[in-house]
């Protein structure tokens, strides 16, 4: 006889616990596709459906939204190249050429202790920095503050992949007349391609997912994101709530694509601050 | 020219790293401590700087605000941190157990972990609206006028807390799951034979082997949690009143709404200062139970 918690109570437990998690946002996206009559009148399901508020976004004088998704982006984008570009170079060279200990342990631990110190340490700075260089106000100067937020744990990442490439490897390749630069590129790399759209989704997610240095360092839409438009709705005194829940739900599309196709890639990055110290 | 690249590999492949870090940490680090000693007035196009030594402490001493964000940033943490970390353990020993839908439940738990923070503040601020939300519109269908949720001054920081445990108990769920699927399973199924209930296997097989995890956990989110600001700032910017006032918040506020830069350099080196001595424990501690691992 087992005496393990019940199917009944295990699977109760979960799916209520399913049922909290998506609510919330199915409820959001029922309300992006309402009138506002139906918003205010408080139909739940048997409502007339629209894509009005959807279409107020990206349509008309006042529209925002198709620029700062594209900002947001560019953003995105940017700061993963480079990022991606940094990180990989620094990463491989850190977990396999032999450095004094105490150089590669001062990089890794300042890495470590920047990710972990709160992002407005960086705010002030950086917007005395962004005026001072003509940079305020672009999606540029996103590109630049997102990479610092994404870099540690970008090296840390990729680092724990190239380690796990079998030294023979190499080493083959570098008899065959692979110069060190042509190893990394022909053999390393290829190698680590799983890791390397980990870390690429991360570092894209991470990126689309900021507001404070867009807040920070933006003051239009000219150089503003989505979480930007999404957070000047409630500075109104009228809530546009149908609007809002459109707004929100756009802001969430990456993650319903992530969860729906690269959801194993993810999960490795997503705690692994956590495991490594 | 390409010998020269494969001789240097190291160093030349190292070097934008470090040259990113230079530049773009510890510069604005340097920076900031400066700061925090400095008058800074912003001019157009640039900017003036005056040697003010400790004023801003003394500033400090004064400001009520601030201590009340520092509270309530404590309070705050302090009540999230266990509760998401029960849940999230309680989620990842069930998912372990099961081998149907384990997939489905590990999908969905990892959604709010992937929406950008302001818009899970969004997701709650429309459910948790006083006239049109969905919470108040279901409990006025059983005749029950909902409460401001997040207007009310004994409310609100419930509210916000709440909405962090929503957000962050997916963060806690995935590390026990690891932790949980590394127990193998004949260490808790010798223990039924032996005649012990689910909550004694629980308690005294899983929890002391899952006790590093545990604490490496808290700590973690400890940290995180101390650096919450998008989600309040959305719900309730920090009010009413200074109900929900966070340090994150009130340091944005000095620094961009008030333009106080020099103080708002001295708040952030304070904070960053706190959280080092946290870092630094944590690190510690981790590298103590990687070793006893």
């Amino acid at each position: 006889m087992r005496l393990r918690a019940g199917p009944l109570f295990r699977h109760g437990v979960l799916m209520s616990a399913v049922l909290i998690t998506l609510l919330p946002i199915v409820f959001t996206a029922f309300t992006s596709f309402k009138f506002r009559r139906d918003i205010i009148s408080g139909r739940f399901f048997d409502f007339e459906r629209t894509l009005v508020n959807y279409e107020r976004l990206f349509e008309g004088s006042r529209a925002v939204f198709g620029q700062l998704t594209v900002n947001s982006l560019i953003a995105g984008i940017g700061s993963t190249l480079l990022v991606l570009f940094i990180a990989s170079l620094g990463a491989y060279t850190l977990s396999r050429f032999r450095w004094p200990k105490r150089v590669s342990a001062l990089i890794l631990g300042w890495l470590l202790f920047v990710y972990m110190l709160p992002p407005i340490t960086f705010a002030g700075p950086f917007y005395l920095i962004a005026r001072q260089i003509g940079l305020f106000d672009t999606p540029a100067v996103l590109v630049i503050a997102h990479s610092v937020l994404t870099l540690p744990f970008a090296v840390w990442l990729l680092q724990s992949f190239f380690a796990e490439i079998p030294r023979e490897l190499e080493e083959a390749a570098s008899l065959d007349g692979c110069s060190r630069a042509g190893t990394f590129w022909r053999v390393a790399l290829p190698i680590t391609l799983p890791g390397l759209y980990a870390t690429a989704i991360l570092t894209f997610v991470f990126s689309w997912k900021d507001f404070l240095f867009a807040l920070v360092l933006t003051s239009t839409p000219r150089g503003g994101t989505i979480p930007i438009g999404i957070a000047s709705f409630v500075q109104e005194w009228d809530l546009r709530y149908g609007e809002m829940a459109a707004a929100t739900m756009l802001a969430a599309i990456p993650a319903i694509i992530l969860v729906l196709f690269a959801q194993r890639h993810i999960i490795k990055g997503m705690t692994m601050g956590a495991v490594k110290g | 020219m390409g010998r020269l690249l494969n001789e240097h590999f190291p160093l030349i492949a190292i070097a934008p790293l470090v040259v990113a870090l230079l530049v773009l940490t510890l510069y604005p680090a340097v920076q900031l401590v400066r700061m925090a000693f400095s008058d800074v007035g912003l001019v157009s196009g640039g900017t003036t700087w005056t040697f003010v030594g400790l004023d801003h402490l003394r500033t400090l001493a004064a400001d009520r605000v601030a201590r009340i964000a520092f509270t309530n940033t404590l309070i705050f943490t302090v009540v999230v941190v266990p509760i998401e970390a029960a849940l999230g353990l309680l989620l990842a020993y069930l998912v372990n157990q099961t081998r149907t839908l384990g997939t489905f439940y590990k999908t969905v738990f990892i959604v709010p972990l992937l929406l950008p923070p302001i818009a899970i503040g969004a997701l709650w601020r429309l459910m948790l609206d006083y006239n049109y939300g969905v919470v108040n519109q279901a409990l006025l269908a059983f005749g029950i006028g909902g409460p401001p949720w997040l207007a009310s001054p004994s409310l609100a920081l419930p509210m916000v807390m709440l909405v962090d445990v929503w957000h962050w108990t997916s963060f806690m769920f995935l590390i026990f799951l690891a932790g949980v699927s590394s127990i193998p399973i004949e260490l808790g199924e010798a223990a039924e034979v032996d005649g012990a209930s689910p909550w004694q296997v629980f308690r005294d097989v899983v929890l002391p082997i899952l006790k590093p995890t545990i604490v490496v956990a808290l700590m973690m989110r400890t940290i995180l949690a101390f650096k919450v600001f998008d989600v309040p700032y959305l719900l309730t910017g920090g009010g009413p009143g200074t109900a929900t006032e966070m340090i994150n918040i009130y340091i944005e506020k000095v620094f961009f709404q008030q333009f106080r830069v020099g103080y708002g350099g001295m708040l952030t080196l304070l904070t960053a200062l706190i959280l080092s001595t946290f870092v630094i424990v944590y690190q510690q501690l981790s590298r103590r139970v990687e070793a006893e691992a």
